[in-house]
């Protein structure tokens, strides 16, 4: 019984992990010629791991179909969602996505950098899309960027950037975020997220968000450990496993058993 | 030089009998019967730090504009409040240690008062003569939820401004009169007039205390004039208390108490933050934070309000009952309800109306402890509804159906514990049978 | 001269102590026990140990250089108090170690209980005129309970609910962004929340913030009545949740619709979940309200300005909020 239950927890814990990773299949990886465009390369690299769900050209399936290997074919059209879109996806290793169902998560890049380029460079050529920005968050306003983030991230992504849910999706903590993920994420809006353009947050606006988001990740924590910033739940686990516990073998050192 | 004291005040005062009777007092001895004790050094530290802090934080919602070490904060309006609180930790040399060990003493107390209420729950302490203590004990409990609720509130962060929100909205849902308490103690619609905020200071630091100050002292004089319950033991009946006598045996084990709880939690103000209102950012009615969550003893009114589902209760174009009513006010209002009734409805079950001075075990009361399981066990599983949300997102469990597993769950799991316990008790109590035959077996066989 | 230094020393020292000697008249009260020097001699290191993590709290709080000044100075000072403590458990279990037994006080006092009422039902024979005196009393005690309890009416508006429907919002009040800016429709894209407020209105006020956002026309499923509320599909609500207040800062936007959900309002509280294509239905959590509608107009200029008040109150439910629709006020 016990076995059974362990093995339960672990399936558990492994379940959203293993739905966001890479196909189980792996990436196919292409050779080529020496002297390939990126573009070309990047087509190549498309046919092999992007087209099933994605579909030719990048015009999106909207109809499920029997994808090759084991991808069920799905996918939104990648016309027009430029450079930005598929450096966001393909570095924090949301893409490519074993089940269309799933919400893509940070995994396992398994491109190589070449093949990263490629990519990129051949969903630019589809169509007119943003490049791939390039923050400066040293410009930034810390306060402002802290008054941004908590007007417009801190509802899904929590005040310091710890993460958080939404009903149907979880709004993931940003520590491993690089400075251009973070524009690029901002830009895009990925899987439930909103988009901010640049009419609604301007450049200026996100280099002093990311410069908060860089600080929250190592903020101020003079008061001791922090418990992982999210509040109140860890310090009442602390307040019963630690304050309680304690005082409770203070009792029982202190306690005396009478002698009859 | 004893001697000189003692005749000094018992002239005075007439003491002398009664420093004698006290210094004589006799304590029974179990390690459960000093969780009381804990809770009360706990409040000690809690006015001791408390003091010091009103010597520094300002109860003024006035705007201003912070300009102070913390960078992120600087140029932001806030309130005075949030400011000085802020200051508190930065500014002030030691501030955010006796502002930390503040909060924390705040969570142990509350978590202290709940364990020795089960010990006096299990143990049938509260039985006659002990359940107008038993009363005034629980009683204490609701005003420290409201103590600690309104402490943390005061702040004006993000975090505690939502709560407060929260807290608005569950006195608005109230019957018949909710809006118009809410008025009566906001002053405006939410969020209020600016004196909230001093009524808030008020209530906290002056008239909060002073009531459990009271109470505190009624409680324990009825201890002491009842005498403590004791455990039953060769020496120990229903009229002769065993233990150990005030001075000398039980003040140095009552100091050495008062010590550890002081060290716990200064070492835990110092050690573990908590807290940090600074990173949370000042309140505004049109800002919110995910993963926002009330202190632990709050944590199972978000509990139930969350597993509620969406009705108002109304008749035509009136709304009886606002559904934050049913988490919010309703939940505990019962749970109370039940607390406060327990020993009367232990009398008229049992038909036990004698005095008691000797405890139970909790084997040897088995409804008695295996409805007292189910019953906290199911406030336990309302209580994980409201926070336990973050773990299950870990192993990939929506939202939506962590609902309605914790919806089956708080009815099913209480049954099953309730079953499960008495179960226990019973092996319990007649495998202790079976040793007692044993023994008496073999001391015949011997004979 | 000797005799007055004699009487100035017996006055300061006293007496001296009278050593108590076994076999005095007097009955033992504290227990014998066998002294233990091992123990005091632990006591005694406790207590040094005390004082030296006791010492070490001003020295900390002095050296302004010290790092994570905090984390020191509650390690001193919560040491200082566990040594302190283990000192007193050290000399309670094994200096002084002390058992008694004492009686039960008797359960009631039956006697005194008698006295007590006798002396109020004698009291009471002197009184004649009984219920004339109860009634004439109680009515002073009610009357004047009635007077103390009054200045309490001043805390608030206890009688007067009607300010519970004041939002700021009123007819051509145009919306600004959290900078004060205008907003204007060509702006506002579809994927993107917005959070607006009412130009020159208090911003700390449930019934001003919105959350403005622009959906297709055709995906809109409004009743008939709200028909022309939200112009281009822009469409406008109260951003405070209808259940428990807080503020709604989160906004579902599909990216792929084939296989996610379609846009949605969550509150972060207890995750209420709002539908603005179908004028703010309640789709999940607890919220017991629709969250209230703005109607929008977009004025020549192309500013977005507010077409009327809310379609209901804002904010948490309470007897009344059915009873009357929304108002315009400060």
């Amino acid at each position: 019984m016990k076995r059974v239950a362990v093995a339960l927890l672990i399936a558990l814990a492994v379940a959203p992990a293993a739905a966001a990773d890479p196909p189980r299949s792996g990436i196919v990886h292409v050779k080529v010629p020496p002297g390939t465009s990126d573009v070309d390369y990047g087509a190549q690299l498309y046919g092999g791991n992007c087209v099933t769900c994605h579909g030719a050209d990048g015009r999106g399936i909207t109809k499920s179909v029997k994808g090759a290997g084991d991808v069920p074919g799905l996918g939104p059209s990648l016309r027009g969602v430029g450079a930005l879109a598929a450096d966001f996806y393909l570095r924090t290793g949301y893409m490519p996505l074993e089940d269309p169902n799933a919400q893509p998560r940070r995994s396992k890049v398994l491109f190589d950098e070449r093949e990263l380029r490629a990519l990129t460079a051949y969903v630019a050529s589809l169509g007119d899309g943003p490049a791939i920005p390039t923050p400066h968050p040293e410009r930034g306003n810390l306060a402002a960027g802290l008054q941004l983030f908590v007007e417009n991230c801190a509802g899904c992504h929590q005040a310091v950037a710890e993460g958080g849910y939404v009903t149907g999706a979880v709004a993931p903590p940003l520590e491993d975020a690089t400075p251009t993920q973070i524009a690029e994420a901002i830009r895009i809006g990925p899987y439930l997220m909103p988009r901010f353009s640049e009419k609604r947050l301007s450049n200026q606006q996100v280099d002093s968000l990311i410069r908060y988001v860089k600080y929250a990740k190592h903020p101020d924590d003079r008061g001791g450990w922090s418990l992982g910033h999210v509040g109140p739940v860890p310090e009442g686990l602390i307040t019963w496993f630690v304050g309680i516990a304690a005082a409770i073998v203070a009792c029982l050192l202190i306690g005396k058993r009478l002698s009859g | 030089m004893i001697r000189g004291i003692v005749r000094f005040v018992d002239e005075r005062s007439g003491a002398a009998p009664f420093i004698k009777k006290t210094l004589r007092y006799v304590f029974p001895d179990h390690w459960s019967f000093l969780l009381g004790e804990v809770a009360l050094y706990s409040f000690v530290v809690l006015v001791m730090t408390g003091i010091y802090l009103t010597f520094f934080f300002k109860p003024s919602l006035t705007q201003v504009h912070y300009h102070g070490q913390y960078l992120p904060l600087e140029g932001r309006s806030m309130s005075e409040a949030y400011q000085s609180a802020v200051d508190i930790s930065f500014r002030v040399k030691a501030g955010l240690l006796i502002r930390q060990t503040h909060h924390w003493a705040a969570d142990v107390f509350v978590a202290a008062i709940v364990v020795h209420m089960l010990r006096i729950f299990f143990t049938g302490a509260f039985r006659k003569p002990r359940d107008l203590t038993y009363f005034i004990g629980l009683t204490m409990l609701g005003v420290a939820l409201l103590e600690g609720y309104l402490g943390y509130s005061m702040v004006d962060d993000l975090l505690s401004g939502m709560g407060l929100a929260i807290g608005y909205s569950v006195l608005m849902s109230i019957p018949f009169v909710g809006a118009n308490l809410a008025q009566l103690v906001w002053g405006d619609p939410y969020p209020g007039k600016h004196e909230f905020e001093s009524r808030m200071y008020s209530m906290h630091v002056l008239v909060l205390p002073i009531l459990i100050g009271t109470l505190l002292a009624l409680h324990l004089a009825l201890v002491a004039a009842r005498h403590h319950t004791q455990f039953r033991g060769r020496r120990a009946t229903e009229r002769q208390v065993v233990g150990a006598p005030t001075f000398p045996g039980y003040a140095p084990r009552s100091l050495g108490l008062l010590f550890s709880v002081f060290g716990i939690l200064f070492l835990l103000g110092g050690l573990v933050q908590i807290n940090p209102i600074w990173q949370w950012g000042p309140y505004h009615v049109a800002d919110a934070t995910n993963g926002a969550q009330p202190d632990w003893y709050l944590g199972w009114l978000i509990g139930a309000l969350r597993l509620m589902p969406n009705f108002d209760v109304t008749i035509g174009n009136y709304t009886l009952v606002p559904n934050p009513f049913w988490g919010g006010a309703g939940f505990p209002l019962f749970v109370f309800f039940v607390l406060y009734t327990w020993p009367w409805l232990e009398r008229r079950v049992t038909g036990d109306r004698a005095f008691h001075n000797l405890l139970d075990r909790p084997r040897d009361a088995p409804w008695r402890t295996a409805i007292g399981v189910a019953f906290f066990t199911w406030v336990f599983i309302v209580f994980v509804a409201g926070s336990a949300d973050r773990l299950f997102v870990f192993f990939g469990i929506s939202y939506s159906v962590q609902i309605w597993i914790m919806r089956v769950a708080i009815w099913v799991v209480p049954v099953i514990a309730l079953a499960l316990t008495k179960r226990v008790c019973d092996e319990l109590v007649r495998g202790e049978q079976v040793e007692v035959r044993r023994k008496a077996a073999e001391a015949e066989a011997l004979a | 001269m000797k005799r007055w230094l004699g009487a100035l020393a017996v006055l300061v020292l006293g007496r001296g102590r009278r050593k108590p000697r076994l076999g005095d008249e007097r009955e033992r009260i504290v227990q014998l026990r066998f002294p233990d020097r091992r123990a005091e001699g632990f006591v005694a290191f406790a207590f040094i140990a005390a004082a030296v993590c006791a010492i070490a709290f001003p020295v900390i709080y002095a050296v302004d250089s010290i790092p994570a000044q905090t984390q020191f100075l509650g390690l001193s000072l919560g040491l200082a108090f566990l040594f302190l403590a283990v000192a007193c458990v050290g000399l309670a279990k094994g200096v002084i170690d002390d058992e008694t037994e004492e009686e039960y006080k008797p359960p009631s006092n039956p006697e005194e209980q008698e006295e007590v009422e006798q002396i109020f039902a004698e009291t009471g024979e002197r009184f004649t005129r009984r219920k004339l005196l109860w009634t004439a009393g109680g009515t002073a005690g009610v009357a004047l309970g009635a007077a103390l309890v009054t200045p309490a009416l001043s805390l608030g508006p206890v009688f007067h609910t009607g300010s519970l429907y004041t939002t700021p919002w009123r007819r051509g009040r145009r919306l600004v962004d959290e900078v004060g800016r205008v907003l204007r429709a060509d702006e506002i894209e579809q994927g993107v929340m917005y959070t607006a407020f009412p130009e020159h209105a208090d911003r700390e006020q449930m019934g001003a913030p919105l959350v403005v956002v622009r959906l297709k026309p055709e995906q809109l499923r409004l009743p008939a009545e709200r028909k022309g509320w939200a112009p281009e599909g822009i469409l406008a609500y109260s951003k405070i949740c209808t259940h428990a207040g807080c503020a709604i800062s989160l906004y579902r936007k599909p990216t792929f619709a084939v296989v996610e959900p379609h846009e949605a309002f969550v509150c972060p509280c207890h995750y209420s979940t709002f539908d603005p294509a179908k004028a703010g239905k309640v789709i999940f959590g607890p919220a017991g309200r629709d969250l209230p509608q703005l109607p929008l107009q977009i004025a020549r200029g192309g500013e977005l300005r507010a077409a009327g008040n809310f379609s209901g109150p804002v904010g948490p439910s309470w007897w009344g909020v059915r009873l009357h629709k929304a108002r315009s006020g400060p």
